[in-house]
């Protein structure tokens, strides 16, 4: 009883600061962990995918690496005897020679169009969704027609782009024919399906005010000036996006040349691209082992061109509001 | 006077721009949609004939008969679908954690998620591919659908961006009146991101519809198959039937096409890249 009664004062009382502030930082920490809790609720399928469908099978890749392993028979360890025989390996340098070939190509002139296009696709006139969807058509066709369709447009004998640079007195190479001509030719049809990151530029377009451009004009600034000190600088955080994610994919084209050539990477394999060749060491001659030694020599390659391209991009990038 | 007239030569110049590079990228389906109507001997002749006389229309009929259409296309549905609902169920939900609840280590998980965007997908795909054996899942559907129930990288990051941009204020109003965060998230914010979540589905959409190397490894027996892996059959050692091919693909192609078209305002106006950091 007699405990009661301060107590009860000290409720009432306004110098109750001490005790009323405990009561509300335990509610307050009773209430983080609730939010702990549905935050982590919240996250939790993502937490299962990514232990079973990305951080296991990473790490397990690097095991099976050091092994002979096949579908067909339990492998042993081996060390690093699948490593020294890619080094030895002629096909696969010829390999990494075609996919940086292809890349160092295709990422620079792929930002360039993706830019160039997204800017045309995000004039305002009308129709706009018509030139939209067209432009995006590419990405639509299923790669397996697009193969078909390429294979026909550059014919030696009876294609589109021969027939029409014959009537300017150009006589075409045979291009998917020609050892030389069919990197040239796949980055020609790699350039033509960026819809995917046109639409990813567009977006980024779309995000920067247009009070900056009303200011540009009250102050006489061009076309050139507007696109050279607004668009290209405030876009720069999406065409970082986009190499990063150029970069990626040109390392990992696979279904193109793959359907081009029925798998075969001709002609004498100037169509052989890295993913190729780990697909058939993997699931064509079973030397799962091999195969993982080459995915994680891909996976090292590119994350040291991410990381040099993360440094670099303090020098380029421009957030806006910073 | 010189100011509209100005305004009309530059929307003039700029149609006459979109046209011309409109025809490049048209050229591929042009060329498809003609070719499926084309017999055989038509196919392949230069200058190219783009309009086929006479309009073959019984390739669509011959195409369904050749492989068996309606059985790919019911897989190829099916796969579709499903995978496109478990991304859109999974990913904006787990998005919303990142963008909006406060709980130790979410900064650090969401720069793993990030690093995941960037694992090439051939890295996993061995242990992966064994994981479903081991499973016994090899030569069914499952391994091309289960994975999007658990949430996908690079739509999980589209997804936190635009809710990043949602206010904190709507949030704290409906917490007042003591709704749940499941409540808040599923009534409030997930209508919110409309946007961000149907260019998410979308992106499924397509990526499953076309998918080609997923069906191809794990897709074993021919009555599972997709229709993407079907177009392949029309290319056989005896020769090609280009007519029936290019009738599947654009058959193929037409409905994704109406779906882009109709949503691609939405669409773009869901990726959003401010707050990017």
């Amino acid at each position: 009883m007699k405990g009661d009664i301060p107590l009860a004062e000290n409720m009432n009382s306004p110098k109750t600061g001490p005790n009323k502030q405990i009561n509300i930082t335990a509610k307050k920490r009773l209430g983080n962990w609730g939010e702990y809790k549905t935050g982590f609720l919240f996250v939790s399928p993502w937490i299962i995918g990514l232990l079973v469908f990305y951080a296991i099978p990473l790490f397990s890749s690097i095991y099976f690496s050091f092994t002979s392993y096949s579908i067909l028979q339990p492998g042993e360890f081996v060390g690093l005897q699948n490593y020294k025989n890619l080094m030895n390996d002629e096909l696969f340098w010829k390999s990494v020679y075609n996919t940086v070939y292809f890349a160092v190509f295709y990422v620079p002139l792929g930002i360039i169009f993706g830019v160039a296009l997204a800017m045309m696709l995000n004039m305002k006139v009308k129709g706009m969704a018509v030139y939209r969807t067209i432009f995006f058509l590419p990405t639509l066709v299923p790669h397996v027609a697009l193969a078909v369709l390429w294979m026909w447009l550059l014919n030696p004998g009876f294609g589109l782009v021969n027939g029409v640079l014959s009537t300017i007195g150009i006589d075409g190479p045979s291009w998917l024919g020609s050892e030389t001509w069919s990197k040239p030719s796949l980055i020609l049809m790699s350039l033509w399906g960026i819809g995917q990151a046109v639409v990813i530029y567009l977006a980024g377009l779309g995000d920067i005010p247009e009070d900056y451009y009303d200011a540009a004009e009250v102050d006489g600034a061009n076309w050139f000036q507007k696109t050279f000190h607004i668009t290209i600088p405030l876009l720069t955080p999406v065409i970082f996006f986009n190499l990063v994610m150029g970069i990626i994919g040109a390392f990992q084209q696979f279904t193109l040349p793959y359907t081009l050539t029925q798998g075969k990477g001709t002609p004498a394999n100037s169509l052989t691209f890295y993913v190729m060749y780990l697909y058939d060491n993997g699931f064509k001659f079973f030397k799962m082992g091999y195969a993982s030694a080459m995915a994680w020599v891909l996976f090292v390659i590119i994350m040291a061109l991410t990381a040099f391209v993360f440094i670099t991009s303090k020098r380029w990038v421009h957030y806006q509001g910073k | 006077m010189d100011g509209t007239r100005k305004k009309k030569v530059t929307r003039f110049s700029a149609h006459l721009v979109l046209i011309i590079a409109s025809f490049f990228f048209m050229i591929p389906f042009i060329w498809m949609v003609s070719t499926s109507l084309k017999p055989l001997t038509q196919v392949f002749t230069f200058p190219p004939e783009w309009i086929p006389k006479p309009v073959k229309w019984s390739n669509y009929i011959d195409a369904m008969n050749y492989i068996p259409f309606f059985t790919y296309l019911k897989n190829t549905t099916i796969i579709t679908l499903v995978s496109t609902i478990g991304a859109v169920l999974s990913c904006p939900i787990v998005a919303y954690s990142f963008a909006k609840l406060k709980w130790p280590g979410r900064n650090i998980l969401f720069i793993i998620t990030i690093g995941v965007m960037m694992i090439p997908g051939q890295v996993t795909m061995i242990p992966l591919f064994l994981l479903f054996e081991k499973l016994g899942l090899v030569g069914t559907p499952y391994p091309l659908i289960i994975p999007a129930f658990f949430g996908i990288p690079f739509y999980i990051f589209l997804l936190r961006q635009f809710f990043m941009g949602l206010p904190d204020s709507l949030r704290e109003a409906a917490k007042i009146d003591g709704a749940s965060e499941f409540r808040i998230y599923w009534q409030i914010m997930l209508p919110l991101a409309k946007p961000a979540v149907l260019a998410v589905g979308l992106f499924q959409f397509m990526a499953s519809w076309t998918d080609f190397i997923g069906p191809l490894l794990y897709l074993t027996d021919s009555v599972q198959y997709t229709l993407s892996l079907g177009l392949q059959q029309f290319q056989s050692q005896k020769g090609s039937e280009w007519g029936l091919m290019m009738a599947v693909s654009t058959m193929m192609t037409v409905p994704v096409i109406i779906l882009f078209f109709f949503l691609q305002k939405t669409f773009i106006k869901g990726i959003t890249f401010s707050g990017i950091k």
